[in-house]
């Protein structure tokens, strides 16, 4: 009892100083991909105090119970080499909580490494993801434009990062919309995720890269369809185009602010070759070389697919231009508009 | 030649370390002389051959290496208690940590165990030495020095700053350009060729040399989680010789293997580090399973439940390690299918270790558990450590990873499961057998006193970790903003961190204290052990065991004292012992030149010291010396001598 009492004080004022489930920015999902981690999550954790409740009662039962006292002083405990059923009993109730949670992680992989079921009738925007030092290029093939540290995207529209590296390992993560996944530099990687409430959600570099690492976040902003449309359509009339002499210098830098390009850099500095496609597409396909053939020097016989001139949002005309773009806070990290 | 690659760029911090480093060894050079201990020194420890001393050299240096990580330690717990402090840069954060991991796991956490096998298995097992004592020397050597060539780093050339895990491109030359990574390349060489060496050794040892009657089903638990752990040193340092060396061409000698280009992979390198670094886990962790068995059923004065499923738990579970590793990488992109395999290979390692927990309950009960400090570590080893076991099992579902990887949630599952899994575990082994090697047992109000700082302060600094991973705190963060809600938490942390130092601070005072005040030992068996080691005196002769000891029970040292069954029937004869020899020592400082001129692409220097190893290593071989006998009369002599708690 005696070393329990500590303990319980700290789980105690540990909750208390908490201010609130929402700051568990995990458990806090804003779309389908997240929420499913989040209930996998939060399961787990009711399973796993299952098991520690069983563990702390047996643990505090015992030393309770036969600690040595006056009243047993001299007391030999007998010898015992075991019991057959108890310890089947304590081998075969981890199999079945194991089993139980393998089907779960099986069922909740195969469900975020696929577009969300909600959304599976749509064609995904594809957006593509790539480091560089520490910042983050994201290029929309379909729309022909590029931004570098801030990502917009519709709601309630199934998004595609495909990711890649122009250096370190770096790991693509929006808690609130995603789990994530790695960026690198010889193999291009999937992410599916999608958002069903607009807002500001905070982004960054999950996987250490050096130096700059914990400087490298990027806000992910998603926006009405009719907003994302319009803003798409005033970058294409304004931003510049994103020339390879330009894109050089945006590599060569350590730190960017933001920037906007009304052309990606995808059609003269293509991605590598595109394992993730297979790799993680219905989860059926193992490639055990992943990349080994697929390197940057060879990745001319990768192109880039073609701009899809398939998209929902070019069916919707969007008349009011002049409305101004969406406000994206800079260094904002409230990830949540409406909180 | 560059001197400016020596240098190590203007921080107070670290210009304040050298001095401390020069002051100090100027201190020890100055203080050996004077007190004419140089003789001593060289003749009773460096050339020493003993199993009992080099275990007690691996757990000095491991004790001072626990205090270098746990200035890292500090240092990186100060540094993010607020948002944006301005304590250090990132380089030296990047570097801070990056050693912080390796020097805790590589050159704290299993060089004490190793240090706690060496001193410990020969006694159990009932053998008057390791099966290569030579060899065992050499191992040591090997650590020490590339211990030593680690450390140096940081006021020479620069520590690694990749991350202990130096994940490529990240540690190549092109994004890795200082020596850093170097030092990791050929620090870890150089020591890991040494843990190798004692892998092969103790397998030799426990399988050819046990005490007669000692069959594998009656070892004690600890030499056979030693056993199991050696068996996959064997299997899993292999992999990181390959590795460190294809990393070593790769930093020196411009080959290609992990690089962005020609071919090279970087998931070549994730793939052959955590095939080595996963069962690394379980090299730290399957001993302190061990030494936690010995401790309970002591403690509690029963033998352990359920020793068949504890063997066998332990052989699954290192089979198992060797399966797991992808599990450190769910996020590289390998799908669905390769996850889920790796998931539930990784979940099954809970079965195994769920029987293990349920065992040492189940042998507490009905016992008559006494409250010593060995077995307080013991004891918030079980709470503690069932919540980085389940905590293990959440990790280990590859979707709910996809939020955990490279998040303080991480962190602070590894540091529930290692801290008490193994630093608790030294601990308690440390306060356990001391008595045996010293002849006098720490202080109990000392070790308990420092075990309440240590239990709870470890709480409070790992337990926020676990809320601020799930809020999106990555781990290798130097810095973080106001807005992110960070703050507080990390706040609590670096306090905890301070109950850390302060409970370990009192640690070292206990040894201090006890060597100076506590009562000598007349008994050699204080705390009613049931095991083999107690059965010799304590501190231990250099032979061990004047007669070798004849086992009949799994606790055979129990059993002599309560069913009075005999342990020694023989009559002493001469005894065969190897004599000391100063060329492991040797072996080790040129070891330590040949990496050092590496790290700074010393060719000429390097060929020339490449050579000293080559001729040291051909003198050893060629060797003639077989050792010596003990003459009965010496031995008697010695005998009577303990009978009356001299030491020798």
């Amino acid at each position: 009892m005696k070393k329990k009492g500590p303990l319980y004080a700290l789980f105690l004022s540990l909750i208390l100083l908490l201010p609130g489930c929402s700051s568990l920015t995990v458990l806090n999902p804003k779309g389908p991909s997240a929420r499913t981690l989040s209930d996998t999550i939060i399961l787990s954790i009711l399973v796993m105090l299952g098991v520690l409740a069983v563990v702390y009662i047996l643990y505090i039962f015992v030393l309770v119970k036969y600690r040595a006292k006056k009243s047993n002083e001299g007391y030999i405990p007998e010898h015992e080499e075991g019991n057959k059923v108890l310890e089947t009993i304590w081998i075969v109730i981890p199999i079945i909580i194991v089993a139980f949670l393998s089907v779960v992680t099986v069922k909740t992989t195969n469900a975020v490494e696929n577009q969300a079921k909600e959304y599976k009738d749509q064609t995904p925007l594809v957006i593509y993801a790539s480091s560089s030092n520490w910042k983050w290029h994201f290029s929309y093939p379909e729309e022909g434009i590029e931004t570098v540290n801030y990502v917009n995207m519709p709601v309630h529209r199934a998004v595609e990062f495909r990711m890649y590296s122009f250096g370190s390992i770096t790991s693509l993560w929006i808690p609130q919309l995603a789990g994530q996944k790695y960026a690198m530099s010889d193999m291009l990687t999937t992410l599916h995720l999608s958002a069903d409430t607009e807002g500001s959600y905070m982004g960054r570099n999950a996987n250490f890269s050096g130096k700059g690492f914990a400087h490298m976040e990027f806000e992910a902003l998603v926006m009405s369809s009719k907003d994302y449309d319009d803003w798409v359509k005033e970058v294409k009339e304004t931003a510049p185009k994103l020339t390879e002499e330009e894109f050089k210098g945006l590599l060569a830098t350590d730190y960017l602010g933001r920037k906007t390009y009304s052309s990606t850099h995808l059609e003269f500095s293509p991605p590598p070759g595109d394992h993730g496609e297979h790799m993680s597409g219905e989860g059926k396909e193992m490639d055990m070389d992943n990349g080994n053939m697929d390197h940057q020097d060879n990745k001319e016989i990768h192109p880039s697919p073609e701009p899809s001139s398939e998209t929902e949002f070019d069916s919707k005309p969007n008349p009011e231009v002049e409305q101004p773009l969406p406000s994206s806070p800079v260094d904002e990290h409230t990830h949540d508009s409406n909180s | 030649m560059d001197l400016e690659k020596f240098k190590v760029h203007g921080e107070p911090l670290i210009y304040g370390a050298m001095i401390s480093i020069a002051l100090a060894t100027i201190g020890i050079l100055v203080g050996l002389t004077y007190f004419k201990k140089w003789g001593y020194l060289w003749r009773e420890w460096l050339t020493t051959v003993d199993h009992k001393k080099i275990g007690v050299m691996y757990i000095l240096a491991a004790l001072l290496m626990l205090f270098r990580g746990g200035v890292d330690a500090i240092m990186m717990r100060l540094q993010t208690a607020a948002p944006e402090m301005k304590f250090l840069d990132a380089q030296h954060y990047n570097e801070v940590f990056t050693t912080h991991g390796l020097i805790m796991i590589l050159f704290m956490a299993m060089p004490f165990i190793i240090g706690l096998m060496n001193v410990i298995v020969p006694l159990q097992i009932g053998a008057r030495d390791v099966a290569f004592p030579r060899l065992n020397a050499v191992s040591f050597w090997l650590f020490f020095f590339g211990a030593m060539l680690l450390n140096i780093s940081f006021v020479i050339g620069g520590s690694p700053d990749a991350g202990w895990s130096a994940y490529f491109p990240l540690a190549s030359l092109e994004f890795s350009p200082t020596v850093g990574n170097n030092y990791y390349s050929l620090a870890l060489q150089i020591s890991g060729i040494g843990t190798l060496i004692t892998g092969v050794n103790f397998i030799v040892t426990i399988l050819k040399m046990r005490a007669p009657g000692m069959k594998l089903m009656k070892m004690p638990m600890f030499t056979w989680s030693v056993l199991i752990t050696n068996v996959i040193i064997v299997f899993a340092f292999p992999v990181l010789t390959v590795a460190l060396a294809l990393m070593m061409f790769d930093r020196l000698f411009g080959s290609q293997f992990f690089t962005m280009a020609n071919g090279g992979m970087d998931m070549l390198w994730a793939n052959l580090f955590w095939v080595w670094g996963h069962p690394e886990v379980y090299i730290v962790i399957l001993p302190a399973f061990g030494i936690y068995s010995e401790i309970i059923a002591t403690f509690s004065k029963k033998n352990l439940y359920g020793y068949t499923s504890m063997v066998f738990s332990m052989l699954i579970i290192s089979l198992l390690s060797f399966l797991v590793w992808a599990h450190h990488f769910y996020t590289m992109g390998q799908g669905a299918m390769v996850n889920s395999f790796f998931s539930i290979t990784t979940m099954a390692i809970a079965v195994p270790t769920g029987v293990k927990i349920f065992n040492w309950l189940f042998t507490l009960r009905k016992g008559r558990i006494t409250f010593t400090t060995p077995m307080l570590y013991t004891l918030a080893f079980i709470p503690i450590f069932t919540i980085g076991g389940v905590t293990g099992v959440m990790l280990a579902m590859a979707s709910a990873d996809y939020q955990y990887h490279n998040t303080m949630f991480l962190v602070a599952h590894f540091h529930y499961v290692l801290i008490p899994g193994a630093v608790f575990a030294v601990i308690a082994g440390f306060h356990y057998w001391f008595p045996k090697v010293f002849g006098f047992r720490l202080n109990e109000r000392l070790g308990k006193h420092s075990f309440w700082w240590i239990v709870i302060s470890f709480n409070v600094t790992f337990f926020p970790l676990f809320f601020l991973g799930l809020m999106g705190m990555t781990r290798r963060m130097y810095t973080y903003s106001e807005e992110s809600g960070f703050g507080p938490l990390n706040m609590l942390s670096f306090v905890g961190a301070v109950g850390l130092a302060i409970g370990f601070v009192l640690l070292v005072y206990n040894i201090y204290w006890s060597t100076r005040y506590m009562p000598r030992d007349t008994t050699s068996d204080p705390w009613d052990g049931r095991t083999l080691e107690w059965a010799t005196h304590s501190p231990m002769p250099v032979y061990n065991f004047a007669i070798v000891p004849k086992v009949q029970t799994r606790d055979a040292f129990w059993s002599a004292k309560q069913d009075n069954m005999p342990l020694f029937e023989d009559k002493i004869t001469k005894i065969h012992m190897p004599s000391n020899t100063g060329k492991p020592f040797i072996l080790g400082v040129i070891f330590f030149f040949l990496g050092f001129f590496l790290v700074f692409s010393m060719w000429i220097p390097a060929i020339v010291a490449g050579v000293g190893v080559l001729i040291m290593l051909a003198a050893m071989s060629f060797d003639r010396d077989h050792g010596y006998y003990i003459s009965v009369d010496e031995v008697m002599a010695t005998e009577k001598k303990l009978m009356r708690g001299e030491t020798v």
